[in-house]
């Protein structure tokens, strides 16, 4: 059931200050208008890379929006995160082509390579690693998206080398 | 004389496959050497599996090149477009000589993808240009009423491509016959079937389509606003879809009195999707447009009478809208000419998995399964063996082999267990096990039940758990009694279509292919192989040669022998990971 999307938050180590100012233009477009919970949230996202805690209280006393309400659909939609992301979010594709033509290989080799799990995030902050239904790539299965970019007909050597050039892009 | 043209195909497919860097070749190529050509772009063209594709098209007419990487695309510039020799055996599709993959194209019927990889989707001019906008021009011009367009698509016969395969006249009729100040009309472009991309395709290679699509539905039934309910994970559909809302506005297409005709004011929203496939049902859709928790809705009522905002609504899937202004504009009758007697016109199917020709096909109905795989699929790779076909996503079932000559219309697929779903076809060869397959399905329903009704909240979660120990090797004798049992409970008691079709692929599979479910349980095997912990690995003596490489990467050192000797793997401590299996050069690991 999707209230098992919600995972334990995980303690913001670096401490960082979320700067709330960012959110007000999102809040200015918005406010007072009908159906805007999810624009919100999605705007926030947007900026944040997920949805601090203190985005959700600043959101809810300035646009009359119950706390209670926003985190239920916070948590049941996929696209929302609670916690802080890496730099480069990995969706690997495990729909219906893509598990025929062997998705967790994909997925596998790269847990493997980054030493981090599904939906985990690697320690320096650079690569979230996520399962995602379709990305409606089929007939290239299997497939995966880094960013904007979709890498297709993979292996897993190939899915780990990709990433292992945006480490080295990185690097530099 | 005309420019010769050279047409990109740049649809998300195609951009995976590396056709923007071909696109970027050819632009530099074009500045330094000062040629004579038009570079245009285009979207899908419906041949994944040759991407990325260029069109060139000449005074003799067009071809079509596949696999046009960067080095390719110079070749095929200097000797086509300098010295006017087309390179034949890159060709892939052209009226001009026989090609191999021709036949991808003979067999189909494109109305909804009329324009699909053959106009510049970011382009209203070309739009227009292949009769765009002609059918709510004719309905302005004509003084058509809206009970004759709504008579139209009612006479067509088309019915709902989303999945349900609801009559699209009746549904425009009963929201056109509710009285109210304020009317909806909502595309659903929340393609959540894991296996289907006909909508992406058509949103990114024909926005325009769709958009008047749209207008004609909001003059029928009176609506008064539309939205666009889009999947948030299509960023180059939603970005040619905000363009084309745009270009529709500037050009009179959108807003007040559109084209002369008094009192039609009608504007077009996008909503970004949020990701839950369960909003893929109309009620569930709503409840998400108004910034809730995508649950259903109890019906009746239903959303003609009370919709978005409790007002009058009318949803139709991207598809549905996208044969309209063809229907209006060429007829009901030369629409109804193609089909069956239920299912006239024609249906979009996106072709993946174990095929050859992977891509997407626009066919009419009637036509067999086997052809469409055949013919159009170009069949399995590999010399495998065809075990079944996957059709309508998780609701949907998988229908084998012996009954591939089930004719593709509602009503026959329905009767296969399965259904037409949004037509998403996803292949399956031997190496595919059937239980492994149910169980994928049920783990995403599992997954995507929005938890309101208690058989699909709890019921889908012990199913899975079932499939799961009887893929594990746990399987008990009881179990496929259990998993009938819970199947026709959640059907019978869940709100919505999530619910009441997420068992249809463990009970079609069940029903095809129980001596698969047998096997796991009974026998303890996977006779696809495809299920690990069931599977043995053992050496075979004669072709091993003793090189030890299994035994020096075997992660748990389950592998034992004396260089030169024959080894043996010790099962008891085996993991079933396969490295041994990948490695061996000399084909001595068996698996059973």
């Amino acid at each position: 059931m999707r209230i098992e999307r919600i995972k334990k938050t995980i303690e913001n180590k670096a401490n960082e200050a979320v700067d709330l100012k960012l959110i007000d233009p999102v809040i200015e477009k918005y406010k007072g208008k009908k159906g805007i919970l999810i624009p919100v949230l999605q705007g926030a996202q947007h900026i944040y890379g997920y949805i601090p805690k203190e985005v959700f209280i600043k959101i809810s006393e300035e646009c009359g929006l119950k706390l209670s309400d926003m985190y239920g659909v916070a948590t049941f939609y996929a696209q929302f995160r609670l916690n802080p992301v890496g730099k480069h979010i990995i969706k690997v594709c495990h729909g219906t082509a893509c598990h025929v033509q062997n998705a967790n290989s994909i997925t596998e080799a790269i847990q493997e390579s980054l030493g981090v799990l599904d939906g985990e995030t690697t320690e320096d902050r650079m690569f979230t690693l996520e399962s995602v239904a379709c990305l409606g790539c089929c007939s290239l299965a299997p497939a995966m998206m880094i960013g904007d970019d979709t890498y297709a007909k993979l292996t897993g050597k190939e899915a780990v080398n990709i990433i292992k050039n945006i480490k080295i892009k990185e690097s530099n | 004389m005309e420019k010769t043209k050279v047409i990109v195909g740049l649809g998300s497919c195609g951009i995976a496959a590396g056709a923007f860097k071909t696109y970027q070749k050819l632009e530099s190529i074009l500045n330094a050497d000062k040629l004579d050509f038009e570079l245009k772009k285009t979207s899908c063209i419906g041949m994944c599996f040759r991407e990325p594709l260029v069109e060139i098209i000449d005074r003799n007419g067009s071809y079509i090149y596949g696999n046009v990487d960067e080095n390719r695309i110079s070749e095929i510039i200097e000797k086509h477009i300098k010295n006017d020799e087309p390179i034949k055996e890159y060709v892939v599709a052209t009226k001009l000589f026989e090609t191999e993959d021709n036949k991808f194209f003979d067999a189909q019927v494109k109305i909804a993808l009329r324009h699909c990889g053959t106009i510049d989707p970011e382009s209203i001019i070309e739009y227009e240009s292949q009769l765009g906008y002609e059918a709510i021009k004719k309905i302005a011009k004509e003084k058509i009423t809206y009970e004759a367009v709504i008579q139209s698509i009612l006479d067509s016969g088309i019915r709902g491509r989303g999945g349900g395969g609801f009559s699209t006249g009746m549904k425009w009729k009963f929201a056109r016959n509710n009285k109210s100040d304020e009317k909806y009309i909502i595309c659903n472009a929340d393609e959540g079937d894991p296996g289907a991309f006909m909508d992406r395709s058509l949103l990114e290679g024909d926005p325009h389509a769709v958009l008047e699509g749209m207008i004609i539905g909001a003059f029928a039934i009176g609506a008064t606003d539309g939205v666009i309910y889009c999947r948030a994970e299509y960023p180059l559909a939603i970005k040619r879809l905000n363009i084309a809302i745009e270009q529709a506005q500037q050009k009179g297409y959108l807003g007040k009195n559109i084209l002369g005709i008094e009192g039609f004011n009608f504007d077009i929203h996008i909503k970004e999707g949020a990701g839950a496939f369960v909003c893929g049902e109309e009620t569930a859709l709503i409840a998400s447009v108004e910034g809730e928790r995508g649950m259903p809705r109890k019906r009746p009522p239903f959303p003609a009478e009370s919709g978005l905002w409790r007002k009058p609504t009318n949803i139709n899937n991207v598809e549905t809208f996208a044969n309209i202004p063809w229907i209006i504009y060429n007829g009901a009758a030369e629409y109804a000419k193609y089909g069956t007697e239920k299912s006239k016109g024609t249906k979009v199917f996106a072709l993946a998995g174990k095929i050859n020709h992977s891509g997407l096909v626009e066919v009419p109905m009637g036509i067999t399964i086997r052809d469409i795989i055949f013919k159009l699929g170009g069949g399995i790779p590999n010399g495998k063996k065809f075990k079944a076909v996957q059709l309508g996503g998780p609701s949907g079932g998988c229908i084998p082999e012996f009954l591939a000559d089930t004719v593709v219309d509602y009503d026959s697929v329905n009767a296969t267990g399965a259904i037409m779903g949004s037509g998403g076809m996803v292949v399956m060869d031997e190496d595919t096990c059937m239980v492994d397959i149910a169980k994928f399905f049920l783990n995403f329903t599992q997954a995507e039940s929005c938890g309101k009704c208690t058989f699909c909240r709890i019921g889908t979660k012990r199913m899975l758990e079932i499939l799961e120990r009887i893929t594990n090797g746990n399987g008990k004798h009881e179990d496929i009694a259990k998993l009938e049992e819970l199947a026709v409970q959640i059907k019978d008691n869940s709100l919505c279509g999530l619910g009441q079709t997420a068992p249809n692929p463990v009970l079609t599979t069940l029903k095809y292919f129980r001596d698969e479910y047998e096997a796991h349980i009974f026998a303890k095997k996977c006779p696809a192989k495809a299920c690990k912990p069931l599977l043995t690995y053992e050496i075979i003596a004669d072709k091993c040669t003793g090189c030890t490489i299994c035994a020096v990467k075997c992660p748990v050192k389950a592998i034992t022998g004396e260089r030169k000797q024959v080894h043996f793997i010790h099962q008891e401590m085996c993991i079933k990971c396969g490295d041994c299996y990948s490695r061996c050069k000399f084909e001595a690991i068996s698996l059973q």
